[in-house]
């Protein structure tokens, strides 16, 4: 079933899945990922237990080089 | 050219109005100059600084530290005559008291100078009352290569000179002259000097310059605090200060701030500057002057002394004997010029010093 | 004679010299750089990956015992700092956090307003709250009841290189605030950063003028010496001890 989330500020339609499996299909690099989702962090170890739902919010960060 | 010149400016100016017009702001502008002006110099003298004298110790510790480090040059007064041919209504010597008078020959000259260089002190003040006729120019220059032979340095506080005779003293050996304008409001002047060659403000007040141009190394000067207003006095010491300094570039400039005491002859001073105040007219003078050289002598009590040693000074008197001779023991000095309040050997003045984390320094120089 | 390290969070750094990942043109001049410099914090910023999505994380390039200090870029209001330092920490960041707020685009000059607020939030969370401010004696004394565990006042405008433009107020700050002083911002140069060390300030943060050197592995050996040398040339002049008590004697007590 396909649902609408909202990744980064915008909307996007994507099938029903986990986050592990979005992290997949989106092709990021894991380990340089922190997700938040619906305003809470999601270690990476519960990426796989974490299942998405329509009108979901995702923010997907890494850290980057700042002053 | 003469200083006097400056004092002309301010004839007829009404010093306690000036003073008392100081505002606090005014104050604080003077002490956040780096470049005093003399009515900058003024507002620190006046009665409205004196809430402010941390900060003026302050100012006055770190430019004494940056100009000086943290050294005390040491010198011990040597009194070879006593014969005075003025009327000084405050002075020990003043002819008319009828006190021994007493004058070295040159072998007590020498026998003195051994038991002071056994101090430790290798700079030497020479100093006498005012009489020609009993201490001629031969005299002293013959006392002044004695005594070079005991020590770096020989500086003269004796009566005012020509520049020619100066001179002649260089070549014997003294590097620095002391002379005291005692009190530069010329009507006091001429109320507290009765007689004698002394009475002449100008012959007195030109003395400094003369010598500098005679080539003296050093020339100091000073008022003597309680003959006149404290406050304009130390203000022109401080001007005729600056004048030396900017006219002889060659020329070490130095102040003392002797302070009255009771002295033979039991004379009041008129006016009175308090140890608050002092402390006041010290730093000002530094603030006003970084680099000229501050002395302070056995006049002060050792505390007050030892106090000021991290508010301006650069330079104590130490182990001072103000009689005639007086080095060698048990001798009879006779009456002495002031009364001496810190009666602290050398060896304890130096442990003070060292103490306050300050250097005594013996000599400065060797003239080779 | 032994300088006292400087303790932050619960965590003592020998090193006053902060550093910064930004501006590098190679990450890899990072690990270098950190060791040359010996830095012992660095700062990273957190933001929404590139869509791209393969960057390097910044993180591989920082050795385990350096510590993290994420900051705020980014944050226009207090609220928006605090999410991104609670991400920060929940990302295994630890609890240090630069706060960073900047509305105005035009100098981006902090937001000092909006920083205490954040400050406030924040070290109520248990952060180790550094925030980076415009300098201002009143502030500083507000950020200190806030809980702020130091103060970083910038010397000049970011990107400037103008050096201690705001020394005098870094000054009052260094002689009345109780925070230790971090200089952050403005440092282009190694003698800048002695002179703000010999002030008496207690560490600084210097990014730009190392990430953009030709060789940063030397221009922050170059800080470090400098750091170093302004930190000697201050304790020398006050006397370790006194380093932490700034207040002195007064010269005319005997006075009273």
């Amino acid at each position: 079933m396909e649902i609408v989330i909202r990744i980064n500020g915008q909307d996007e339609q994507h099938k029903e899945c986990t986050i592990s499996t979005l992290v997949a299909a989106k092709g990021l690099v894991a380990s340089s990922l922190v997700v938040e989702h619906n305003g809470r962090i999601v270690k990476q170890a519960d990426w796989h237990d974490v299942s998405l739902e329509q009108g979901d919010v995702l923010e997907l960060l890494n850290f980057v080089g700042g002053g | 050219m003469s200083f006097y010149s400056v004092i002309k400016r301010y004839h007829g100016v009404d010093f306690q109005t000036l003073l008392n017009q100081v505002t606090p702001a005014r104050v604080e502008a003077a002490l956040a100059s780096d470049h005093l002006l003399e009515n900058d110099f003024l507002a620190l003298l006046s009665p409205a600084a004196s809430v402010y004298l941390e900060q003026m110790a302050k100012k006055a510790h770190s430019l004494t530290e940056q100009y000086f480090g943290r050294t005390i040059q040491l010198f011990i007064p040597l009194y070879i005559s006593n014969f005075c041919a003025n009327e000084c209504v405050y002075c020990g010597f003043h002819r008319g008291n009828d006190i021994r008078r007493k004058k070295l020959s040159l072998a007590e000259i020498e026998t003195e100078a051994r038991a002071i260089a056994a101090t430790g002190m290798r700079h030497l003040l020479l100093l006498t009352g005012e009489a020609p006729a009993v201490t001629p120019m031969e005299y002293l220059e013959d006392a002044v290569r004695l005594l070079k032979r005991y020590f770096a340095s020989v500086a003269i506080e004796i009566f005012p000179l020509e520049t020619e005779d100066y001179r002649r003293l260089r070549l014997a050996g003294v590097d620095g002259l002391t002379l005291y304008q005692e009190v530069y409001d010329e009507k006091r002047y001429g109320l507290v000097h009765k007689a004698g060659r002394k009475t002449d403000f100008r012959y007195r007040l030109d003395a400094p310059e003369r010598g500098a141009r005679g080539g003296l190394r050093m020339v100091n000067i000073g008022p003597l605090l309680g003959l006149g207003e404290v406050r304009s006095e130390v203000f022109f010491c401080g001007l005729h200060a600056k004048y030396l300094q900017d006219t002889f570039l060659q020329t070490e400039i130095g102040l003392s701030l002797p302070r009255m005491n009771p002295a033979e002859g039991n004379y009041q001073p008129d006016y009175a500057a308090d140890d608050r105040t002092y402390v006041q007219f010290l730093t000002s003078l530094r603030c006003f002057l970084p680099r000229a050289g501050i002395t302070v002598s056995t006049r002060e009590s050792a505390a007050f002394r030892d106090n000021l040693l991290r508010l301006g000074v650069t330079r104590f008197s130490a182990g001072s004997c103000t009689g005639v001779g007086g080095y060698v023991e048990q001798e009879e000095t006779g009456t002495p010029q002031f009364q001496i309040t810190d009666e602290r050997s050398v060896a304890e003045v130096v442990q003070s010093v060292r103490a306050a984390g300050y250097q005594p320094v013996y000599k400065d120089w060797d003239a080779i | 004679m032994q300088d006292e390290q400087l303790i932050l969070g619960g965590h003592s750094f020998s090193s006053r010299l902060f550093t910064g990942t930004g501006k590098f043109a190679a990450k890899d001049w990072i690990p270098k750089m950190l060791a040359a410099s010996e830095s012992e914090m660095i700062t990273v910023a957190l933001r929404r990956i590139d869509s791209g999505g393969m960057g390097e994380n910044i993180l591989d390039f920082i050795p385990k015992e350096v510590v993290l200090l994420p900051n705020t870029s980014g944050a226009r209001t207090a609220e928006e700092a605090v999410r991104i330092a609670r991400i920060a920490r929940e990302a295994g960041c630890g609890n240090f956090i630069k706060i960073e707020v900047i509305t105005d685009m035009k100098y981006l000059m902090p937001d000092n307003f909006e920083t205490l607020r954040a400050t406030e939030l924040l070290a109520g969370e248990g952060f180790t709250v550094l925030p980076y401010v415009l300098p201002d004696l009143t502030l500083a004394k507000k950020l200190e009841d806030a809980g702020a565990a130091a103060i970083m006042p910038l010397g000049a405008p970011i990107g400037t290189n103008r050096g201690l433009e705001t020394r005098s107020l870094i000054a009052l700050l260094i002689e009345n605030c109780r925070l230790p002083v971090i200089v952050d911002a403005g440092i282009g140069r190694p003698s800048q950063a002695a002179e703000a060390m010999e002030m008496g300030a207690d560490a600084v943060l210097v990014n730009t003028a190392i990430a953009t050197a030709e060789d940063p592995a030397r221009m922050g050996r170059a800080f470090s010496l400098a750091v170093q040398a302004g930190r000697l040339a201050y304790l020398a002049r006050v006397g370790s001890e006194s380093a932490t008590a700034r207040a002195s004697s007064p010269l005319t007590g005997f006075l009273d």
